[in-house]
């Protein structure tokens, strides 16, 4: 290796950290967490315009609350810190150095430019047009192009990951196959290809038809291909919060998953039919045949939630292995029991883990199915399921994380630790609150995107049962309950890199964050060689089939009563 | 999944199990994992679309 490459060797983890991959890590970090800030504040905007007693924004200023929203939390956020994850996972992970640091910069500052003039011409308020921004709405050109710039910048970092992996198996600083953390950012980084492609491919035509070069854009073909960027994207999430928590886990027990290669095989599955799921979007859409839905999201998709299955197994199976081995044996709970639940880390992992799978993972399912999603298609119950993927998994899994990354990549004490111990479960609280209430509201037919839940200025009067109105306003509360936990988080990791004490060495020895072993865990391949008794495992997985099953079979039910056939 | 203990060749090397070989290639994964919903659910997709007969 070139002597030139600057690298400090973490003393909790005796990993080497390449000082580029360090300030890389450090700046996409800290942009996400503005973007997380400013989203969050549109998103309280538009729950309390939705919860009916408040109704608090006009219905233009709605929209541009919720179109900053979406692009906000669901894209600049998510993928800032994503590209974080992506460095961590090969130059720290792999001992290496990351490859072409000038172009990761230019990466960076190619998204950094990109969401801000997103940002910048919606709050100019000509583009309103919401996340999926469909045709023919028109937004103004630099919306476009910040979101094409944005992708391309991503495109970069992504490529960077792929060259830093490629060079640390030439360089060896590795031995063997990659650890299954860098295998699973390796298959958000491959989705996130297909992802920016599908975006690139529809979006560069649209911000030339914003310019008028362009006369017409089809709008089923705008919606096909725009879902291959828009859900896709979030599945680059899904791939990166089920690394994040193996990640954890090994960290702070020492875990290492219960076969390498089973879980590499349910990774797999995520790289061949995650991005099928793109097609939920389009399922009452007569242009398009019942063989490519139910092909896209029923048979092939759920190979995909055969992986995502695995995952949900395998975590906490690994968890319960460890702690089984350091002697919390008592029972089928004992190891859970005695987890670290004060520590944000874990409790933000686990609760992720929990709400990701009862009330992401199932709905998604389900309402994948082309019959049963007639029952909730395009109303609010599609965004109690994503904020139950993207808010309580995703978001809650990379919060968790953050709070490793700031005293071993900052190197930075986390200060005020009893307002970060109480962090998860207030933001955990909030998000699984907003997604039940609304994917409640949903299945009473409440609409999806529109400012006034009651239609006031319909011609025809529309029936709007009270229990709606009852959820609605719950969804504020919880919503509420979010922010602030959001907002914790914020204030507490602002304040740790800002003014928490200096982690040296004698720090990390006094006050460690990662568990003996921890860095060998994360760091290497191989699965736990022993096998104990996973009884408790098995009774949670247990209980998520019977609660998939009947809730499957309930929505059956609904959809009878619907539509009745005789 | 394939088991990791590959059979052994002539030269008396452990020969690497598909599957192993398959998920330690990173370009051939990335190429799979593009190809796969390009054609399923993009091309696939875009030539139904294609397909529908123009209004008269």
């Amino acid at each position: 290796m070139a002597k030139d490459f600057k690298f400090r060797t973490c003393p909790e983890t005796g990993l080497k950290v390449h000082s580029q991959a360090d300030a890389l890590i450090k700046a996409n970090a800290v942009v996400a967490v503005v973007f997380l800030a400013i989203g969050g504040l549109f998103g309280l905007l538009v729950a309390l315009t939705r919860w009916p007693a408040v109704h608090m924004l006009d219905a233009e200023l709605f929209y541009l609350a919720l179109t900053a929203h979406g692009a906000d939390v669901l894209v600049f956020w998510i993928i800032f810190f994503e590209v974080a994850v992506l460095y961590f996972a090969s130059a720290i992970l792999l001992n290496a150095r990351i490859v072409l640091p000038k172009i990761a910069w230019l990466g960076f500052i190619l998204m950094l430019v990109g969401a801000l003039m997103a940002n910048v011409a919606v709050l100019q308020g000509e583009s309103s047009v919401m996340f999926t921004s469909y045709v023919p709405m028109k937004a103004a050109p630099h919306f476009y192009l910040g979101l094409i710039l944005f992708a391309v910048g991503a495109l970069l970092a992504v490529g960077i990951f792929f060259g830093t992996i490629l060079t640390a198996k030439k360089e060896k600083t590795y031995e063997g196959s990659l650890p299954l953390v860098t295998f699973g950012a390796l298959t958000a980084a491959i989705i996130a290809v297909y992802t920016i492609l599908s975006g690139a491919i529809i979006l560069v035509p649209t911000f030339l038809w914003s310019l008028d070069l362009i006369p017409h854009i089809d709008s089923l073909t705008y919606k096909l291909i725009w879902w291959g960027f828009g859900h896709s994207s979030q599945q680059i999430n899904v791939a990166t919060h089920v690394s994040i928590w193996y990640a954890t886990a090994a960290l702070l027990l020492g875990a290492k998953p219960l076969s390498e290669k089973v879980s590499r095989g349910a990774f797999l599955l995520y790289i061949l039919f995650l991005q099928l799921a793109s097609a939920h979007h389009l399922l009452v859409e007569p242009g398009v045949s019942s063989s490519w839905k139910i092909f896209n999201t029923s048979y092939a998709l759920y190979l995909a939630v055969l992986g995502s299955l695995i995952h949900g197994l395998s975590v906490p199976g690994a968890i319960e292995a460890a702690q089984r081995k350091r002697g919390f044996n008592k029972g089928v709970f004992e190891w859970l029991r005695k987890a670290p639940w004060g520590n944000p880390a874990f409790s933000s992992m686990f609760l992720s883990l929990v709400l990701f799978g009862f009330l992401g993972g199932i709905s998604g399912v389900t309402m994948g199915n082309e019959q049963i999603n007639l029952i909730i298609h395009n109303t609010i119950y599609v965004p109690g399921h994503f904020h139950a993927t993207v808010v309580a998994g995703t978001t809650l899994a990379f919060m968790g994380i953050t709070y490793l990354v700031v005293p071993l990549i900052f190197q930075r004490e986390i200060v005020m630790k009893g307002l970060a111990r109480w962090q998860p479960y207030l933001f955990g609280l909030g998000a699984a609150g907003i997604s039940l209430f609304m994917m409640g509201a949903g299945t009473i037919g409440i609409a999806r995107r529109h400012w006034d839940i009651t239609f006031s200025d319909a011609p025809l009067t529309v029936d709007v049962p009270g229990t709606a109105f009852m959820m609605m306003g719950l969804n504020g509360v919880f919503a509420i309950m979010a922010t602030i936990g959001g907002a914790i988080y914020v204030v507490v990791v602002v304040a740790s890199i800002l003014f928490g004490a200096k982690r040296d060495e004698a720090a990390c020895k006094a006050n460690p964050v990662v568990t003996a072993g921890g860095g060998e865990a994360v760091a290497s391949y191989g699965a736990e060689e022993e096998h104990p008794n996973l009884s408790g495992t098995i009774v949670l997985v247990t209980l998520l089939f019977v609660t998939f099953v009947l809730y499957y079979y309930v929505n059956w039910k609904f959809l009878s009563e619907v539509w009745p056939l005789s | 999944m394939t088991d990791n203990s590959g059979s052994t060749n002539e030269n008396g090397d452990e020969d690497i199990p598909f599957m192993q070989r398959l998920l330690d290639n990173p370009l051939l994964l990335l190429v799979i994992g593009v190809a796969s919903p390009m054609l399923l659910y993009t091309i696939w997709g875009v030539v139904e679309v294609a397909l529908i007969p123009l209004a008269n």
